[in-house]
């Protein structure tokens, strides 16, 4: 009964989404409040609906209902609680209705905290989310209903897929979503700007919130995944080029690319219309990726069931609205003219340099990863794009964006000179140039890939610092450190953080160490400064799997550090082998143990990693996260609120 | 979203062995080399991975097949060339850099270019249009009056 309440929830929520779309739209084009008005009721209504479908289909899912089919396919009653819960969007389906609830959350958001907005712009921003909502479940309802009953019930599930039984992935889902998704808001915002035909300081004030946070949920989303694939796959690879992952890579680049690009707009009134341009181009590759990973085309080389009828609605949502933005963008761009003036050596040229680095490095993520099927198309060759492509196309952009940092972060508006940056620059120089040519000297006639990648994360540390320090002026007054606007603080960690990550990919790149080996019970053997005992080997039943563990005593110098337990596991229902990898994490270096199949001769395979700075690479990459939850949370962002505390009407104190 | 991707892209990698010990060549030369040609060659039957990450048996016979090679004397580049003589260009996960090909690896390098041209015209124009915030010779001698006052 409760599924049958969700399904219909979901279907009144399609209408409610389509008069959100339509009202709001007529009313802000004729100036008729009433009808603006129906925008945040319906945005909230929508959201409730939404809600209560997806917590139907949750709900499902945790009393495991076989009789839905989704649950069936997806589900087991001996699964743990928080891997039944994470079958909800572990799922073509589920995820397809996670999605809807995010954006109709941000719709929701956007209602409540839109307050301060102009009235047409609230119904044209609350509008235009509400278009995007129909689009999806109009998708949902009619391709991919998640509430599909069976006739006969199983007695029991097939199981989720094991390899997402993890807490890393069960959590990765939502924070993507929340990120794509996030980036529909920022894409409301500037087809309403269009079709308001004004853009100003204070558009640009209200994008960047929505930007930022779309970026940090990324960000987190990216990260947590890319760990997964770290300590799960089995051979401590952190990225790998994959379709899929360029389809959550692009957006962020535009993601990053807009949000400072919305600082721009701003605080100096100028590069709106490319402003706009990045918005809408953020949300299309977000639904680009939706396509690619959904619809099957990456993949169609393999033998995976895929279905063109969703692939093809999508293509066609994709289509209505990219098309629509980037038409209502050619009539109204225009219109949007710039203010600020500003000269060839800026920051302003700074942020534009930075803006052309991403966009163009997504774009080569972008031609890399569809080249296959353009080849095939237009030249009838099959051919294959990997990493190899990728490393050497990509690397070049992100690596000159890297050294213009911290200098472009050092000019201010309007006007500077290079040449002050740098000498303010100076000791940051001196130290990155010091690490390259120390660390090149140390690892002898190795690849000029570690000391570059560490130096050029030295230099963004060590830039960022100075930066903020920069702020001090002539004064050794450091309690105005802790006065400065939030904003600084979250460039300083978000900027430092992308260089503790540049310099962990590097490290890891260069200098991992690799051992393979067949070990029988009791041996042991040296690698890198480490010993390694094979203690045990032994069977353990799960809650779901059996498991083949591996106890293996990790020592430095005779002291023991760790002992590591590799494990192999093996899900009878999804019928699916995994691995566990027994790490020993180390702020320098992670010793990484893979235990592999029994040899013929007696044994075990072992594979043995050390790995330098791996940790580095998430670490950095949570501290750019907060970065950017330090400046949403900045001073200038919460005056809104600040202002309407203010109207209520002061009370005279009476004089003493 | 990557999501599904990842079930399909690793599941043929799932036991999580690639190399085998078996397979390992005693010269560690050799199999520096083979190591290195195997990240470039593409296991057929998985999504995106190369042959020495790979656990699929087809896999292991063109790592088998690589090692032979080699051991027979051939340059790397000979290997490749036998690989992709039997399997087709598909193999290649570094595309090659001929006929059309061409376009892929100059697409980023032309269009940051391009990108560079634009923003120098676009720059260029808003310097022309207002003189910054340089005064003129009127706004100077007026300064200078009013001051004078």
């Amino acid at each position: 009964m409760l599924v049958e309440l969700g399904h219909f929830a979901l279907i009144l929520a399609f209408f409610v989404a389509i008069v959100q779309t339509v009202v709001p739209l007529i009313g802000a084009q004729s100036g008729r409040r009433v009808l603006m008005d129906f925008a945040a009721p319906a945005a909230l209504v929508q959201f409730v609906l939404v809600s209560f479908s997806f917590a139907a289909l949750t709900y499902a899912f945790v009393l495991s209902d076989f009789s839905v089919k989704l649950v069936v396919e997806n589900s087991h009653t001996l699964k743990p609680m928080l891997y039944k819960i994470a079958g909800v969007w572990g799922n073509h389906e589920g995820s397809m209705l996670l999605w809807i609830l995010i954006l109709a959350l941000f719709g929701a958001a956007a209602a409540v905290y839109g307050g301060n907005l102009p009235s047409t712009l609230k119904a044209r921003v609350i509008a235009i989310q509400g278009s995007i909502g129909v689009a999806f479940l109009a998708f949902t309802l009619f391709t991919s209903n998640p509430f599909t009953r069976l006739a006969r019930p199983p007695m029991d599930g097939q199981d989720l897929n094991p390899l997402l039984q993890d807490p890393g992935l069960a959590f990765h889902p939502p924070f993507l979503y929340l990120g794509y998704v996030g980036l529909s808001m920022t894409f409301s915002f500037a087809v309403a700007a269009l079709l308001e035909g004004r853009v100003d300081a204070a558009w640009g004030r209200w994008v960047r919130p929505w930007t930022l946070a779309a970026w940090v949920f990324l960000t987190i989303g990216i990260a947590l995944g890319s760990w997964w694939a770290y300590y799960e796959l089995g051979w401590g690879g952190f990225w790998f080029w994959d379709p899929v992952e360029n389809a959550s890579f692009m957006p962020w680049l535009f993601a990053a690319a807009l949000l400072h690009s919305a600082i721009v707009v701003e605080k100096r009134e100028t590069l709106k219309s490319w402003t706009i341009l990045l918005a809408i181009l953020a949300f299309g590759f977000s639904l680009i990726g939706t396509f690619l990973v959904r619809s099957g085309v990456i993949t169609s080389v393999h033998a995976f069931a895929n279905d063109p009828e969703r692939g093809l609605f999508i293509l066609m949502i994709l289509g209505v609205f990219m098309g629509g933005a980037l038409i209502l963008f050619s009539l109204r761009a225009a219109a949007m003219e710039a203010k600020g003036v500003f000269a060839l050596a800026s920051r302003e040229t700074a942020l534009i340099i930075n803006n052309i680095l991403l966009a163009v490095a997504a774009f080569v993520v972008f031609i890399g990863t569809i080249w296959p099927l353009i080849a095939e198309a237009f030249w009838d060759r099959k051919l294959s794009v990997g990493p190899p492509f990728f490393d050497a196309a990509f690397t070049p952009f992100f690596t000159a964006l890297a050294v213009i940092l911290p200098i472009g972060a050092m000019m201010p508006w309007k006007r500077a000179k290079i040449g002050t940056a740098l000498r303010k620059l100076l000791p940051s120089v001196i130290l990155s140039v010091a690490i390259l040519a120390l660390i090149y000297v140390i690892q002898t006639g190795k690849s000029l890939l570690g000391p570059i990648g560490l130096s050029l994360g030295v230099w963004l540390v060590a830039g960022a610092t100075q930066d903020i320090l920069s702020k001090l002026g002539k004064t050794r007054d450091w309690s105005r450190l802790l006065r400065l606007p939030r904003a600084d603080w979250g460039r300083l960690l978000a900027h430092g953080g992308l260089g503790i990550t540049i310099a962990g990919i590097a490290g890891l790149t260069a200098w991992t160490i690799e051992d393979i080996r067949v070990m029988k019970i009791g041996e042991s053997f040296e690698i890198a400064g480490y010993n390694l005992v094979l203690d045990n080997v032994s069977r353990k039943q799960g809650p779901n799997y059996i498991t083949t563990m591996a106890d293996i005593s990790l020592f430095k110098d005779e002291t023991k550090l760790a002992t590591l337990h590799p494990e192999k596991r093996n899900y009878p229902v999804a019928q699916m082998p995994t691995t566990e990898a027994g790490i020993d994490s180390g702020f320098l270096r992670d010793v990484y143990v893979v235990i592999g199949d029994v040899q013929d001769g007696g044994g075990w395979a072992v594979r043995t990693y050390i790995k330098p700075l791996a940790n580095w690479i998430w670490g950095g990459t949570i501290i750019m996260a907060l970065g950017g939850l330090m400046s949403l949370t900045d001073r200038r962002y919460r005056v809104a609120a600040g202002a309407r505390r203010a109207k209520r009407p002061l009370k005279g104190v009476p004089a003493e | 979203m990557r999501y599904f991707g990842l079930i399909l892209a690793f599941i043929c990698a799932l036991p999580a062995y690639a190399v085998q010990p078996s397979e390992v060549l005693n010269d560690p030369v050799l199999e520096g080399r083979a190591r290195e040609i195997s990240k470039d060659l593409r296991c057929l039957v998985c999504r995106n991975e190369n042959i020495d990450e790979s656990n699929a048996l087809l896999a292991q016979d063109l790592r088998i097949l690589v090692r032979e090679r080699l051991v027979a004397g051939d340059t790397d580049a000979e290997v490749i060339d036998f690989v992709v003589a039997r399997y087709g260009e598909y193999v290649l996960l570094n595309p090659t850099v001929l006929g059309a090909n061409r376009l892929l690896w100059i697409a980023g390098p032309v269009m940051l270019f391009t990108a560079l041209g634009l923003v120098a015209v676009f720059i260029r124009r808003r310097q022309t249009e207002d003189a910054l915030d340089e005064l003129s010779d009127q706004e100077i001698k007026r300064l200078e009056k009013i001051l004078k006052q």
